[in-house]
């Protein structure tokens, strides 16, 4: 029995036809893409070739609207950073509570440096609260920035939707699309979304290479300046092997798009619902009805989810929790505490991703590992007697908080 | 993926005594706000010697929660309750064989349900004195509450001041963005504005004599400790920030040696308000450690 990875949110395993498509750019066709000699003749049309992957994947559409960049973080920041640059006289930002810390802890940054940012709120099952949003839409406001799909509950933003509302308003849209990327369909010429963040490690390509799609004639300021790679718009020397793997990805995602709504969707479900079926006081957590195919975060009360991982880990099984131990951080996930779940239940959140590499006999070893480590925790937990929770829990052990 | 020591690991895979613990007479329930987590600590007291004959928990929290309760639950069975109550949370982590930094509070809530659970079989009220903020520098595992509070303490204006009175910042360096966002926070409240360019003010003025004997004071006081183990400790030197011992008897050699080394440095690190190393010394280079310190 070998391992079983349901922590794609956090990186996927790179597909084999990506790496073979990979290879002959480190060795054979090396050069420099803008080099005049044979070692990189052919490198300029495997990145013309990459880019048309990439467009047809998000439908974007022109292909100059794809501009490689090193990862989703630098892509959001990008995005983000122009559009106070080309705007100076802008000096606000409207963002979620629910957002990825590559923009959360971004706008914090900005806040101190006097920009005022808006993070609008998110309902019990994390669903954005969008007359919040349409309130401070504003000449005042240089971008909205939101999510597609929530990295861990898997929930959807109307972020078409929202886009347009922004360019009624005219405000600058930006959407931070590494989850939905490769798992929804996206057709960005039909929609008022400037800018968009993906990343290849999320869709079966390398770490290090990412994308922004910059909308053609969106006001628009460089972060790095230097070369005239991507047209001036990102500097800096293309990571072609990494741009070639992605322009595979990219194709690939397309292809599997059905089966990811499909059967990837049937599997999630199962997996789910087999934990639920055998496990008390448990819970799905985000909008269920609305989610990524391959999503399923669920809260278990009065136990801790770091724990959980590492029983899950002994046994073989990968996924990743919301709790505060797991990142050393002092709260419990910060989408967790948006969505108002109470601490005993947040801390016990884990997050199952699967991917197009995840098997149907891979889910019942799941579904019949988990309750007994559930079981065994909650024995030691003093939240819990015998078979339930203490009645009344929270009085019933309330210890003096340091 | 924490880097835990396989003592963690073991600790946290096969619990000892796990689970409620009938006629306990001491109960300590405490939480570590900087984590979610929680620990119920129970002990069984035998009233005449005061000897501490079983000891139980029950954690909600993470794997080395976990394990810092199990491994507190067998330090201290068999203690007397002023043994069990000089046991330090470090004392908790090397038994362990060491904890990651930021996990380093999991061992200080367990060193709190032990204070708790003997004022709760004396009838005292036990009050906690200290808060747990942000992890700032994870070398030393300092954190913003403690840099904070130190700040106000001594009125610190540099991140040089922060690193001589607390130690953060004073390895890899990267939370020194951090040190100066909390010192231009804390020198606001004060009127006044973070200067990068000012100079740190000396470090606290403890002359040579007075260090080195509050150096010898510390290993006097925990003599009684390593002497009941049939072991003991000698000063040999000071050398800068090392502390050159010697361990005698059953100290030496054994097992807990680096275990002991480590609770001596931590106890020396809390009476010097400075960072420093305890270097065992061994016959060879015990007579080349006096010899030095003659001529000094």
């Amino acid at each position: 029995m070998g391992p079983i990875y349901l922590d794609n949110n956090a990186t996927t395993q790179c597909d084999p036809r990506v790496i073979d498509a990979m290879m002959p750019y480190f060795i054979e066709q090396f050069g420099n893409p803008s080099s005049m000699h044979s070692f990189g003749n052919k490198v300029g049309l495997a990145v013309k070739k990459a880019r048309a992957q990439v467009q047809t994947l998000i439908g974007a559409e022109h292909d100059s609207e794809v501009i490689f960049t090193s990862c989703g973080t630098e892509s959001d920041s990008t995005a983000i950073l122009s559009a106070l640059r080309a705007q100076p006289e802008r000096k606000e930002i409207i963002t979620s509570t629910v957002e990825h810390p590559a923009v959360l802890s971004l706008a914090e940054h900005l806040e101190k440096e006097g920009y005022t940012v808006h993070r609008i709120g998110v309902d019990g099952q994390g669903r954005i609260d969008l007359d919040a949003y349409r309130a401070k839409l504003s000449p005042n406001v240089a971008i909205a920035s939101f999510m597609w799909a929530n990295n861990e509950t898997g929930t959807i933003f109307p972020v078409e939707q929202m886009a347009e509302m922004a360019h009624e308003a005219g405000v600058m849209f930006h959407t931070d699309a590494v989850q939905a990327v490769g798992k929804l369909p996206i057709d960005l010429r039909n929609t008022h979304i400037d800018m968009l963040s993906l990343s290849g490690h999320k869709l079966h390509a390398p770490k290090g290479i990412g994308v922004l799609y910059l909308k053609r004639a969106t006001r628009f300021r460089p972060l790095l300046r230097g070369g005239h790679q991507e047209r001036g718009r990102r500097a800096g020397t293309e990571n072609v092997p990494a741009i070639v793997g992605l322009g595979v990805a990219a194709e690939l995602a397309l292809e599997h798009m059905a089966f990811e709504n499909t059967t990837v969707k049937r599997m999630r479900d199962q997996l789910q619902d087999g934990i639920l079926a055998q496990v008390p006081n448990a819970f799905a957590t985000g909008d269920v009805d609305n989610r990524l195919p391959n999503t399923a975060n669920i809260a278990f009360e009065y136990i801790e989810g770091e724990a959980i991982l590492l029983l899950l880990n002994k046994e073989g099984i990968a996924a990743s929790s919301g709790s505060a131990c797991t990142s050393g951080s002092l709260e419990p996930s910060h989408v967790m505490r948006a969505m108002g779940i109470p601490y005993t239940a947040a801390h016990g959140t884990v997050r199952f991703s699967l991917s197009r590499h995840t098997r149907d006999c891979e889910i019942e070893r799941v579904i019949q590992a988990v309750p007994p480590i559930v079981a065994r925790l909650r024995k030691l937990s003093p939240y819990w007697a015998g078979d339930k929770p203490l009645a009344e829990p929270e009085k019933a052990f309330a210890p003096s908080y340091a | 993926m924490w880097d835990y020591s396989e003592k963690v690991k073991e600790h946290f895979y096969n619990p000892r005594n796990a689970g409620p613990l009938d006629g306990a007479n001491g109960i300590g329930d405490v939480g570590s706000i900087s984590c979610g987590d929680a620990l119920r600590l129970m002990l069984k007291v035998d009233p005449d010697s005061e000897r501490i004959t079983d000891a139980h928990f029950q954690t909600f929290g993470c794997g080395s929660a976990i394990a810092s309760s199990s491994a507190l639950t067998e330090i201290i069975k068999g203690m007397t309750l002023d043994e069990a109550l000089a046991v330090s949370n470090q004392d908790i982590a090397d038994y362990l064989d060491g904890l990651p930094p930021e996990k380093m509070h999991c061992s200080v809530m367990g060193r709190e349900a032990l204070q708790a659970a003997v004022a709760n079989y004396r009838g005292e009220t036990w009050s906690d004195d200290h808060e747990e903020g942000a992890l700032v520098c994870k070398c030393f595992a300092i954190d913003a509450v403690l840099i904070e509070d130190t700040i106000r303490a001594n009125n610190l204006g540099t991140v040089e001041d922060v690193t001589n009175y607390t130690k953060a910042g004073g390895g890899c360096a990267a939370c020194h963005e951090g040190i100066e966002e909390i010192l231009g926070r804390v020198l606001a409240e004060r009127g006044e504005r973070f200067d990068p360019t000012a100079k740190a003010t000396p470090a606290p003025a403890m002359g040579n004599l007075a260090r080195i004997r509050k150096i010898e004071q510390t290993i006097e006081q925990m003599r009684p400790t390593l002497q009941r183990d049939g072991g003991d400790i000698d000063l040999i030197d000071v050398d800068g920030n090392r502390i050159l011992v010697s361990l005698k008897g059953a100290c030496s050699g054994c097992q807990m040696e680096a275990v002991t080394l480590g609770g001596v440095q931590q106890k020396l690190i809390e009476a010097l308000g400075e960072f420093v190393k305890v270097v065992p010394v061994g016959a060879h280079a015990h007579a080349h450690g006096s010899a030095c310190a003659t001529e000094a």
